[in-house]
């Protein structure tokens, strides 16, 4: 759906990287791994809408009684550049031009088997509404890294759904120093049953998790990032190679409408780093 | 009093001026959800080749001041699974779809043509000889006259239903173009397709582009698509299809009064789903408001007697 939405929130939570709340209309709902086209403003430059993952969901009561409740969701986002600059400097009631919820979401899973969440900086986006739909059924594990500690993003809030969290900076500035993946891969070694992998975030960190998985056996699905006009599959800007591609034997598959979320072992990936 | 929107294409009755451009509205149905298609003019369906095309490597598109740069490279899923998949859809809708092709070679183009004219929920093929995202995408039919007369000599000899040719802007005239493809047999021309351009990341010292190159469109490219299609206008008797960064409905009726019969709206559906028909309603209340009774009063009205 295209809906006009209402700022309730946005806020700079680390150096770079915001949190928007916004109001969305009676009966919005968003799967865990959906996403949403923003346009930023109502002008021609920045032209087109840009894609922000959902990292909540909720309906807020206001205080007053008789007032309505309000639907929102919430986004998080880096500025890294026109139009994301221009959100960062947006107030509370301005308006905000949504398309969305679009795309394909996370497959839950069984119930009961470990769930390890991979993310890196603002890749961990989609994974919020994830963790909250997981914590139900299974225990759950994130595995956040970053470069630095500004981008470790939300763990409080993931701590607060009863996630175990474990982190990880390139340059020793929060949790331990180096990859998160090396700390995903200790978790598998000593796993005492089933489990089930969710990654978002940088395309190198998402390649390491693909081969990581790649002689496990385990499920693991990737949320991706792609440049899009549209979001709804029309302008094929975003698409991504899937795993039998070839030159000969063409094979993408359109991140918007197929994705953002795919199983790791449908897509193909670069050698292992 | 409601104005008459009605205009006709050649063999073709459109209830109002404003149809889907190729490339940017699938093949009609990625849009039924923001679009009541009852309530446009036509689409126009992402253009086809014989053989399914996988397009070109990403980055495909960047945004640029004012447009946007893309280079899908005309992937598409080719005229058997078109067959098989799409038209289904179009046979639920009572709208005329509109088929863009393209080929490697004039006998490809005339392959396609024959196959698209025994599709009765075709109601027009749209030829494309001017894509510039790939090496033969027509471009290199749609900048030299006497190969563009080719291949619509071609494709007029395969095909009954109303012939459109979408030509390039990518020429030193684009007159001579409309004229070569108006003396083969065209039934209309729709014009213009995106302008060749480089987008540029200055810290690698590369193109943005996986394609190196792409075609421009959205807003930034109008007034060069105004100018073309009022010269076109004057040059040629056929109907006009105005193409080029109309968002909203004041564009769309400015392309009217350069001469165009009818538009067609790209870029801006990907920024509004629904862009093709609020661009519809508005030209609508635009003439009631003005008082003008038909849309066809107003085509090619530019005064340039000042």
């Amino acid at each position: 759906m295209q809906f006009i939405s209402m700022i309730l929130s946005n806020v700079e939570i680390s150096p770079g990287y915001w949190r928007m709340r916004l109001s969305a209309p009676q009966g919005f709902s968003a799967a865990p791994g959906q996403f949403v086209m923003v346009r930023v403003n109502n002008a021609i430059d920045p032209l087109l809408r840009r894609p922000f993952g959902v990292f909540d969901v909720g309906v807020s009561t206001p205080p007053q009684s008789g007032a309505v409740s309000q639907p929102y969701f919430e986004m998080l986002y880096r500025v890294v550049g026109k139009g994301t600059a221009m959100l960062a400097t947006l107030h509370e009631t301005d308006l905000l031009d949504i398309l969305g919820p679009l795309g394909r979401g996370f497959t839950l899973g069984a119930a009961g088997e470990e769930k390890l969440i991979v993310g890196g900086g603002v890749g961990l986006a989609p994974l919020y509404l994830l963790a909250r739909e997981l914590v139900k059924q299974s225990p759950v594990r994130l595995f956040a890294g970053g470069r630095t500690r500004d981008d470790i993003l939300c763990i409080t809030e993931f701590e607060r759904l009863g996630v175990e969290c474990y982190t990880a900076t390139e340059d020793g500035s929060l949790g331990e120093c180096g990859l998160v993946t090396e700390a995903l891969v200790r978790r598998l070694d000593t796993l005492p049953g089933r489990a089930a992998i969710y990654a978002c975030g940088p395309h190198g960190m998402l390649n390491a998790v693909a081969a990581i998985v790649g002689n496990r056996q385990i499920p693991c699905q990737v949320s991706l990032e792609g440049y899009m006009a549209c979001g709804v599959g029309a302008c094929l800007g975003c698409v991504a190679p899937g795993h039998g591609h070839s030159v000969e034997k063409p094979d993408f598959r359109c991140v918007c409408t197929e994705g953002p979320v795919f199983e790791a072992g449908l897509l193909q990936w670069g050698p292992a780093i | 009093m409601k104005p008459d929107m009605n205009v006709r294409i050649a063999g073709i009755n459109l209830r109002n001026p404003v149809m889907a451009a190729s490339g940017t509205f699938g093949y009609g149905e990625e849009f039924a959800e923001y679009v009541d298609l009852a309530k446009i003019g036509a689409f126009v369906t992402k253009g086809l080749s014989l053989r399914p095309r996988a397009g070109n490597p990403t980055p495909r598109i960047v945004e640029t001041p004012g447009g946007m740069l893309n280079a899908i490279g005309l992937q598409n899923v080719g005229i058997e699974a078109f067959i098989e998949k799409k038209v289904p859809f179009l046979r639920s809708v009572d709208t005329p779809a509109i088929a863009n092709f393209f080929g490697n070679t004039i006998d490809e183009y005339a392959e396609l043509a024959r196959r698209l004219d025994e599709i009765p929920e075709i109601a027009a093929l749209e030829v494309n000889i001017s894509c510039p995202t790939v090496k033969q995408g027509g471009i290199v039919f749609g900048t030299d006259p006497k190969s563009a007369a080719d291949v619509v000599s071609a494709c007029r000899a395969a095909t009954t239903k109303t012939l459109i040719v979408k030509l390039s802007p990518n020429v030193t005239d684009v007159v001579v173009m409309a004229r070569a493809c108006a003396d083969a047999g065209a039934d209309s021309l729709s014009l213009i397709n995106t302008l060749t351009g480089l987008a540029i990341d200055l810290n690698r010292r590369q193109p943005v582009l996986a394609n190196i190159t792409g075609g421009l469109s959205g807003p930034a490219i109008k007034p060069i698509a105004l100018r073309m299609v009022w010269q076109v206008a004057q040059a040629v008797k056929l109907p006009i299809i105005g193409i080029g960064g109309i968002m909203n409905a004041t564009d769309a009726l400015e392309f009217i009064v350069a001469g165009a019969t009818a538009v067609q709206v790209g870029t801006a559906s990907f920024i509004n789903p629904s862009a093709v028909q609020s661009i519809a309603e508005g030209m609508e209340f635009w003439m009631r408001e003005n008082g003008i009774a038909s849309v066809n009063s107003l085509i090619g009205t530019l005064d340039v007697s000042r």
